[in-house]
């Protein structure tokens, strides 16, 4: 891609929304990253729908659990400060679009089912977590990291 | 590499540092606010540690009278289960992951205790409990087993054996009293299951008794044991609720098991049964009724109905906080409006009410104890203490919120440093930093019993640590947690509450003369 594929308001725009999936993913980590007693048991057990075994199951064996933490709250880190500074960004945008299947797969927005934690808002079938999904799958398909990023230096002809 | 290049590459790297300057803002904030609200409060922000009970030495000796529901759950939690059940459990766990009962019994403390003697009326019951006193491997179907223990017909023989230093009563409340005195005269120890006593009078010949013999006693309340309860003596000590006025406990529960309608057993009859010396104790006389035998909590013969059987356990809760004792005077009310209709039942009617309330005041401290229980409904009430700054609300986790109207709050509700929406202090078992607030998030999991069950892999049980307790006080020669003394408040007052209904009038305590009067 280059600057004439996209006009500057199109690419500013995708990069700000890179941007912002970034920081949400960055915040959400470095939270979890600084409490001490964050743990994705409660999540886990609160799975539902047609994983909701495979989730209990993660949650059951201890070693586990604290692999899945780990791979969790770092793999926010990394994919958000990747979005953000435009840094290995195809692969984090995967990396993130993985994390956040898992997200939808634990807690599904289907119907009959109802969660520990409210909903702040209405979903069938689509929720955020997807919503959030899809548009990463839009970030990959328009490498804006090319032209804003550090991936300017790292692929460089 | 041109400037326009440099440009590009890193225009999104600042936005780290806003992150950065964000992230730590909101931190400072947030600790402040904690730190601030931790030092008003004066809450030690320690996290409890269980010590184990020491269980070294020689063996203790324990005969179990009465292998029921509750007798069948004592001798688990002292580290007895059949063969049958450890099977059944294995399997379980086989089939779904999520099920870690065989996995939680394997961890549970070996307390060193052996089951020398069973006695239980029903054969059926009496075999099953030998098969678990032989279970010394804790094994399944099919394992190597210990030695059987001794059946004996009645207690009294068991009382007499000289192996045996210690028996768990777990009969129905007509034969507590005389259980328990005689266990006391032959020397041994006891750990009995509430209600303390069916009846007044034998309130006061149990306690004589036991003080007399020195016995190492221990009442069945295991609430002793919550982790969350010993946070809440140490709030209410700080004064964090202000004057307290009311208490307010409760217990909620819909099934016939829980209305204790249970099931009776297709094996008991006559033969199986030795229904005559089950109605020794009665003044009046009843022809063989598995119903009765099964379901003894229903009448007023072997029982006293939700007062000896579960008013007790919420008053000891209080009890052990508040250490607020007997109280000055009881009223109660209630009736049978639920389990009214013939289909629940064989032959009779229950006497008991399912739904039942009664007020204990204590006007020299200055505030109200209330209870209220339903068996139709299973809504949870919860347990709360209110004074005049904030209420604490205590189950498995503790959260005090502050009353908006508070005096001693009142300047940080102004200030926006307590929002009497949200708790001032909140107790998480297990949780590693106690100082930080928890979020809603996890507060959310914690209340709905999704959090720490699996922490460590085990799960505690407290009715286990309460017989160690026990065992360990017997041992070492201590007084535990649920002595005598507090056994004497908790039968006076379960005996006030009883006698309030049945006679319909207040009851009054006189703490001079040590009597119950009516008004």
């Amino acid at each position: 891609m280059n600057n004439k594929d996209l006009s500057g308001w199109q690419l500013w725009a995708l990069v700000v929304l890179r941007v912002a999936i970034g920081w949400h993913f960055l915040y959400e980590g470095i939270t979890k990253l600084m409490n001490p007693d964050w743990s994705s048991l409660g999540y886990l057990m609160d799975s539902k729908g047609l994983f909701e075994g495979m989730f209990h199951s993660i949650a059951g064996n201890a070693a586990i659990l604290n692999m899945m933490d780990f791979l969790n709250v770092w793999g926010l880190v990394l994919v958000g400060a990747g979005l953000i500074v435009g840094l290995f960004t195809r692969v984090a945008s995967i990396a993130g679009m993985v994390l956040l299947a898992f997200y939808y797969l634990s807690h599904p927005a289907i119907i009959g089912v109802a969660y520990a934690i409210p909903s702040e808002g209405n979903y069938l079938w689509i929720n955020k977590n997807l919503i959030e999904l899809l548009t990463l799958w839009v970030i990959v398909l328009f490498p804006t990291w090319k032209i804003v990023g550090l991936d300017r230096f790292v692929f460089k002809k | 590499m041109n400037r326009r290049d440099l440009i590009k590459g890193l225009a999104t790297v600042p936005v780290l540092g806003a992150m950065a300057y964000g992230t730590f803002r909101k931190r400072r904030q947030d600790h402040i606010k904690s730190h601030r609200l931790a030092n008003e409060l004066g809450m030690s922000n320690k996290n409890l540690v269980f010590s184990h009970y020491a269980h070294d030495g020689d063996a203790i000796r324990i005969g179990i009278i009465g292998y029921g529901i509750r007798g069948t759950q004592l001798m688990k939690a002292a580290g007895f289960v059949p063969p049958e059940t450890i099977r059944e459990w294995k399997e379980a766990g086989e089939k779904d992951s999520r099920n870690k009962r065989y996995e939680e019994f394997l961890q549970q403390d070996d307390l060193n205790v052996k089951i020398t003697g069973v006695c239980d009326l029903f054969d059926v019951h009496a075999e099953r409990a030998m098969a678990a006193a032989a279970n010394t491997g804790r094994e399944a179907t099919g394992g190597t087993m210990g030695p059987r223990p001794k059946r004996y017909r009645t207690y009294q023989e068991m009382l007499a054996a000289d192996d045996i230093d210690a028996v768990i009563i777990a009969a129905p409340d007509h034969w507590h009293a005389r259980m328990t005195i005689d266990a006391a005269k032959a020397g041994k120890h006891v750990y009995g299951e509430k209600g303390f006593t069916r009846t007044l009078d034998e309130v006061y010949a149990v306690r004589d008794a036991v003080k007399e013999s020195g016995i190492t006693y221990q009442l069945g309340h295991q609430g002793r044991q919550t982790e969350s309860y010993i946070k809440a003596k140490e709030a209410v000590e700080k004064n964090l609720l202000g004057k307290i006025n009311l208490v307010e406990v409760c217990t909620n529960r819909n099934s016939p098991n829980g209305a204790w309608v249970y099931d009776i057993h297709p094996d008991a009859n006559e033969n199986t049964v030795d229904w005559v010396r089950f109605e020794e104790p009665c003044e009046v006389k009843h022809p063989w009724s598995p119903e009765r035998f099964f379901r003894w909590r229903c009448w007023w013969d072997y029982g006293t109905g939700l007062s000896g059987d579960l008013l007790t356990h919420e008053y000891d809760a209080v009890n052990q906080i508040l250490g607020m004792g007997i109280p000055e005077s009881a009223v109660s009310s209630g009736g049978v409006y639920f389990y009214k209709e013939k289909e629940y039942y064989v032959n009779e009617i229950r006497e008991v009410p399912d739904v039942w309330n009664a007020v204990l005041e204590y006007p020299h401290l200055d505030f109200t104890l209330m209870y209220s229980a339903t068996l139709a409904n299973n809504r949870d009430r919860g347990k709360v203490i209110m004074g005049h700054d904030a209420s604490m609300e205590m189950g498995n986790n503790l959260s005090i919120y502050a009353c908006s109207e508070s005096t001693r709050y009142k300047e940080q509700i102004n200030s926006g440093l307590i929002d009497p929406n949200v708790p001032i202090y909140t107790y998480i078992p297990g949780r590693k930093n106690v100082d930080s607030v928890a979020t809603a998030t996890e507060q959310y999991f914690a209340s709905r019993g999704l959090l720490y069950t699996y922490r460590n892999g085990h799960r505690v049980d407290t009715t286990h640590l309460h017989i160690a307790e026990w065992i360990e006080a017997i041992r070492e020669g201590k007084q535990p947690s649920c002595n005598i003394d507090r056994a004497f408040e908790e039968g006076i007052t379960a005996a006030m509450a009883t006698m309030a209904y049945r006679e319909n009038r207040t009851v009054f305590w006189d703490k001079d003369k040590q009597q119950v009067t009516r008004g």
